[in-house]
This record gives structure tokens, sequence and C-alpha cells, in this order.
């Protein structure tokens, strides 16, 4: 499978072509080229996860296929890998990246039409593409942490995108420190784990029999074993990708970049890469350290039902799904960290992964159907909006298409992949279940007022009538809605599984029937809210104007985060290291140079350039030397 | 008294009278090189000090090693030295002269940062 080498490098190949050329290509020639190249490489992909999942699978696991050449060496056991790994779930991601991005270049080719720099959002599209695939396939820990803060990067500067907008600008800044801060911990994760266990390598780590990992349990630190804490630093690096609480606060403002990149970064691939690393190190996560992945379940739980409460009062379109795929990607943490290893235990692993693939595929419709409508009506806000159904059928349709599938109705693929979590976090804990169920009623509801407050609702007076997308910019809505429609009933249990094995997926009657209830009721409400102008909502929110302000405000985490940073940390840190740099390091050295300056001041009088009083003072200076001179031979 | 000055007179005229010669000239061109603001006037005191050098190795060579020659050669030797490198500085005064009509010292300043 030599071929998976060009679909890492090929991007790569077409960033450094458009990057380094940019305003010297013309701009339609370099989305071509990013688009042709992503068409390709999603070829490649395709072709391989079929040449992958047709192959023999060998104790009924398919094996992973490894390629890698070493690229640094510490020492004979430790030395860090580049290569790629693929299992199960790396191809399952190679086919969501590239089928995303590729439906992104396609509808940037429309959306972005006539924008300033286009060439270099392409350039950063090829860039992003191809950190994405290198973290996926990753052999080991550290080559994924490359991959990882490059991933950081190109979402960067893709938020930034529009860098003469200052709120940009800042939200660029935010996520990178925040993604940033958060790999901190990551990074020492890395460190101790593979200082106990030298070793980077993914296989070595998740053989589950490694003798290696149950050496390390033994070693404690604080009344918690060294690994334990290293796997929780790791998932702390996750949580920043992933925008679990308290990290989550980048997310919302990444949303200031362009629409498509909202679509692909910020909903469909970077942000799931916090759920792929856990997945990537489930096995060690299970045996080793169950707690921390308890720890992760809770922390999905109440990120999936504090980013949904916010979803719902939210006005800015882009912020409502912002949200709302932080309440997705919780979910899938739940249902991660509520899984088992093994066959019908596994359930929870195998739904996380089957809910990120689908999650992806309804996301970045939504998020694209978004940009179709800003297009339209050239703002975010939901209250210019209203009546759109009437011009723009093609973005009507898809957008409730996906709008069912994230709510969870059959037979749409979100009704598969989140009755999947439901069963496996009613397994693991029934009162969990039952929160996540009231989480999937919340999800339907804040995504249908969405809904109706874009297409339904009182019209909005429009400067001039919107209508519908470009044929570019529909086709990845109709495609990316055609696989939202289908791929609730591809077998997924067939080929990503907790332990490898065949797993076949059955719908649980009860819990299926349950979450069909709670989000048709969603729905219900949101209909009787929102789809034609009534009181309802505003008597709500004066019936209840602290929750509701504090949901509005994001529960003030922003406010907090300032204050903690702004207060805390500038006034009672950073003032006294600035003073004690300015007053003590830097006075010392402007002391010396100021006795320097003085110095030389008094003395600059005898460089007068006057040849006549360098010979007088030459003079002067012979003769006293011979006056001592002599008067040494004398005595 | 009148004998000294009859046998100083009569015998061989002893080397400190060449060196006080040879001292007075070095400190005249010494004088002038520091009080003259002319430029020829410098140059010329430049070669005062030369000669009394000159004038110094001759009368060492004679005086204290009359059997070898290489005094004599150094006092050849640095009045060529003296030749060539009066006629350099005499061409560059000129230069001077006719960029600045001026040869003062203290005038000549232009070249400071």
């Amino acid at each position: 499978m030599q071929y998976t080498l060009v679909i890492l490098l090929l991007p790569l190949l077409s960033f450094l072509l458009i990057g380094l050329l940019d305003s010297k290509l013309k701009p339609s020639l370099a989305g071509n080229l990013g688009t042709l190249s992503l068409a390709i490489i999603a070829a490649l992909s395709y072709y391989c996860a079929f040449d992958y999942f047709t192959a023999d699978r060998v104790n009924g696991v398919f094996q992973p296929v490894i390629m890698q050449m070493e690229w640094l060496r510490f020492s004979d056991s430790l030395h860090i890998d580049l290569g790629l790994l693929l299992d199960p779930i790396s191809v399952m991601m190679l086919v969501v990246i590239t089928t995303v991005s590729l439906m992104v270049h396609i509808y940037s080719l429309g959306y972005m039409k006539g924008e300033t720099g286009f060439q270099r959002y392409y350039a950063f599209l090829s860039l992003f593409t191809f950190s994405m695939l290198g973290l996926v396939v990753a052999t080991n820990i550290f080559q994924m942490y490359i991959f990882w803060e490059l991933v950081g990067v190109s979402s960067y500067l893709l938020i930034g995108f529009y860098y003469t907008k200052p709120e940009a600008v800042a939200a660029s800044k935010k996520a990178f420190i925040v993604t940033r801060f958060a790999d901190l911990f990551f990074l020492i994760g890395i460190l101790i784990l593979s200082f106990y266990t030298q070793t980077f390598d993914f296989a070595t780590l998740t053989a589950g029999n490694s003798n290696i990992l149950s050496e390390t349990a033994g070693a404690t630190f604080l009344g918690a074993s060294v690994l334990t804490w290293a796997l929780a630093l790791i998932f702390i690096g996750g949580a920043g990708k992933s925008a679990m609480f308290p990290l989550h606060v980048w997310l919302p403002d990444a949303m200031e970049g362009p629409t498509p990149v909202s679509a692909l970064i910020h909903a469909a691939t970077m942000v799931v890469a916090g759920v792929y690393l856990v997945a990537r190190l489930f096995p060690v996560y299970f045996f080793y350290s169950p707690e921390v992945l308890a720890g992760i379940a809770v922390v999905g739980a109440f990120t999936s039902l504090y980013a949904a409460v916010v979803a719902c009062v939210q006005t800015d379109i882009k912020r409502v799904l912002a949200f709302s795929t932080i309440s997705q990607i919780g979910f899938m943490m739940v249902s991660l960290g509520a899984s088992g290893f093994e066959g019908h235990e596994g359930l929870g692993y195998m739904a996380s992964m089957f809910h990120l693939f689908t999650h992806a595929m309804f996301k970045a419709l939504l998020f694209l159907g978004a940009g179709a409508i800003i297009h339209a009506v050239h703002s975010n806000e939901m209250s210019h909006m209203g009546g759109l159904r009437k011009y723009m059928p093609i973005t009507h349709a898809t957008f409730l298409i996906a709008c069912l599938a994230i709510a969870g109705i059959f037979p749409l693929s979100g009704f598969f992949s989140k009755d999947e979590i439901l069963a496996a976090v009613f397994h693991f804990c029934p009162i969990l279940g039952v929160v996540m169920s009231f989480i999937a009623g919340l999800t339907a509801f804040y995504m249908f007022r969405l809904y109706y407050n874009i297409f339904w609702g009182e019209e909005h007076k429009h400067e001039h009538q919107p209508h519908e997308a470009p044929k570019l910019m529909t086709f990845p809505l109709i495609f990316l809605a055609a696989v939202t429609v289908v791929a609730g009933f591809i077998p997924f249990g067939h080929f990503v599984t907790a332990d490898g094995m065949l797993y076949d997926i059955h719908i649980d009657m009860t819990v299926a029937l349950s979450s069909t209830v709670v989000a048709l009721i969603g729905i219900a409400l949101a209909t009787l809210m929102y789809r034609k102008p009534t009181q309802i909502p505003a008597t709500l929110a004066k019936s209840s104007p602290g929750l509701y302000k504090a949901a509005m405000k994001r529960f003030y985490i922003d406010e907090f985060y300032l204050f903690v940073t702004k207060r805390v940390i500038f006034n009672c840190i950073s003032r006294p290291l600035a003073w004690f740099d300015r007053h003590v390091i830097d006075a010392t050295m402007d002391g010396l140079a100021t006795i320097t300056q003085q110095a030389s001041v008094k003395i600059r009088g005898l460089q007068s350039g006057q040849l006549q009083r360098y010979v007088l003072v030459f003079l002067i200076g012979v003769l006293l030397a011979a006056a001592i001179a002599i008067i040494v031979y004398l005595a | 008294m009148y004998e000294l000055i009859i046998n100083f007179l009569e015998g061989p005229v002893p080397m400190e009278a060449y060196l006080i010669v040879s001292s007075i000239m070095f400190f005249a061109g010494i004088y002038g090189f520091i009080a003259r603001k002319n430029l020829m006037m410098m140059l010329i005191s430049i070669e005062l000090m030369l000669n009394a050098a000159d004038l110094n190795f001759a009368v060492f060579n004679r005086y204290l090693y009359p059997e070898q020659p290489e005094g004599m050669f150094f006092t050849l030797f640095g009045i060529a030295i003296a030749a060539c490198e009066t006629a350099v500085a005499i061409a560059i005064i000129i230069n001077i002269y006719r960029n600045l009509q001026d040869v003062d010292v203290e005038e000549l300043n232009q070249l400071k940062g």
C-alpha cells in the first residue's frame, strides 16, 4: 500500500506550489490546482479504504499496516520514527478528512470567489489537509504531536485569514493560545509516558499484553500512578483541540474565519483530533487508568450539556453551530469514556467513531449551508434572516436534512450513531444516559430553532433579493446531504471496533424509541415557538432573566478567563515581574550604559582629531617615561 | 677655563657636541610640529627631526663602531625615505590647498565624524 504515501505528500506539494507562487498564479488556477490534488487524494483514500477493508482478517482483526523510517535516535530503545500507520480508525479518518476537505475545496471555489488572497487561502487549506492527514496516520505519539501543532498553526492561519479585521486577528490569537496552552500538557504527558515506557510507538503502547505499561503502573506520584498522570495530561491536550470545557472558549470565536474553514476545521476534522487521540490510545486508557476514562466521560457530558444550553440562546448562526459542535464532540467523548473493550462492551468506542464519521458529514453540511445563507444575506445574525426557504430551495432542503440528522431522526445517519452512543452510555451509567438523552432533546430544539429562524418566521427586509448559491456551492451541499442520508446504513461495526473484532450493530429499541420521542418533543417545541413569530421566546426569556442572560453570555466563562488573566495573572505575577525586569535588570544595564556614556563625555575632549594635540600628549608621555626610566636607573 | 676651551677647540670634536646639536635640531622640530599651524611648516619640522635622527646615526656609528658601516647606510636610507616622504606630503598639501584654499591644520576637519 505504498500509494498511501501520495495521500500525505500531495497536499504538501500543492501547499508548497500554491504558497510559494502565491500571487503569480491566477486565482482560478490556484483554486483548481488545490481542488484537483484533493480530488486525487480523496479517490486514493477511497481506494485505500476499499483495499484495507477487503483484506483478510487475521484472528478476526484487520491487521495494521505500518510503514516507517527512523528519524531521530536518542537511545537504542527510544527513537522517533516518521511513517504511516493504517488501521481501521486511521483509514476511516482518511476518508472523512479527504471527503470533507474536497467538498470544502469545491465549495470555496464559489464562496471565496473574488476575495483578495484567494491563492493564500488555498495554500492554507492544503497545508491544513496535509497536517490533519499526517496526524491521523502517525505511527507514534511524537509524530502525532508534530502534526498536531501543524494543525494548530494552519487553523490559526485560516481563522485569521481576514487579517485586516481586528476580531479575526483576536480570534486567531485566542485559538492558538488556548490550544497551545493545552498542548503544553499534552507534551508533558508524552514526555512522562515515553520516559517510563521508553517508547513512542502506538503499536507497542496499545498492544494489550505489553509488559512495559504494567511495570510503569507501579510508579506513583501524588497517590496516582505515573501512567494515570501521563494519560490525564494527554487528555488535556486532546480536550484543548476538541474544545472540551473549560478549554472550549476558542471555538465560538474561531467562527470569525471564512465559513468553509469553519466547516472543515471547526466542525469536521481538527476538533475531533482530541477524540481521535483518545481513541488511538484507547486500550491504554482502558486497561491502565479507567479512572481517567471515567473522567473523560464526565468532562464530555458536562461540556455537552453546557454547550447545548448556550446554543439555545445564541443569535449568530455560526455560533449556534459552533456550540452545537462542542456539544456533539462532548457526545463522542462521553461515548469513549463509557466504553468497554471487548464485544458488546466496546459499543461506546464504535459508537463514538461512528458519530465522529456521521457528525463530520452533517456538521460540514450545516456549516456550508450556513455559508450559503451568509453569502445570500451578508449577515450572521438570525434577525436578518427569516423566510429564506422560498429563495434558496436547495440550501433549505439540505439544511433540513442535516438538522433532522443531528436531531437524530430515523433514517438519517445521526439517528444511528446517536442511538448507539445513548445505548452505550445507558449501559455504563443510567443517570448519565438520562442526561445525554436530555441533551439530545436540547440538540433537536436548538437546531430547529436555528432552522425556523433562518427559513421560516418573519421575513426580513433585504437590500437585494436573496438568491440560491451558485452550482459550485450547491453541489457539495447535495453530496454531503446524500452521504448524511445513507451513512447510517453503513455496517460500521464491521470496520471499526474497540478490539478490532467484527461487531453487528443492532438497534436497542427502548433507547431508539425514547431518543426519537425526546428529539420529536424538541422539534415540536421549536416549531411551536419559532415557526411563526410568537411571544413565547420573549416571555420565556423574561421569566428567568438571570439564566437567559447567563446563557447568552456563555455562562461568563470568557469573562472568568479575562478576570483570571487580566486581573490575577497580569496584576499579581506579570506586573511585579515587569517591574523587576524594568527596574532591576534593565536598570542595571542602563546604569552601566549611563556610566560609560558619562565617562566618554568626560574624556571626549582628548579625541579632538587635532594632530598637534596628540603629538603634544605623546611628547609629554615620552618625557615622563624617560624621566621615570632615568629615576629608576639612577636609584 | 681657558685651557678647557683651548682643549676643546684643538682636540678632536667630542661626541657630546654632535649630540647637543642633534638634540637642539630634534626639539626644534618637535616644537615646530606642535606650535605651527601651517602644514608646510609642520612638514619642515618633521624633516628637521628626521635629520636629527640621521645625524645621530652617523655620529654613533663614527664614534662607537668605526669599523662597521651600518649606521652610515641607515643615514643614507633615512635621507632617501625623507625625500620620498616629502614629495608625497607636498603633493598632498598642494591638493589640499587647491581644494580648500587653506593649509591651516586646525581647519582641516571635514573628515571628522
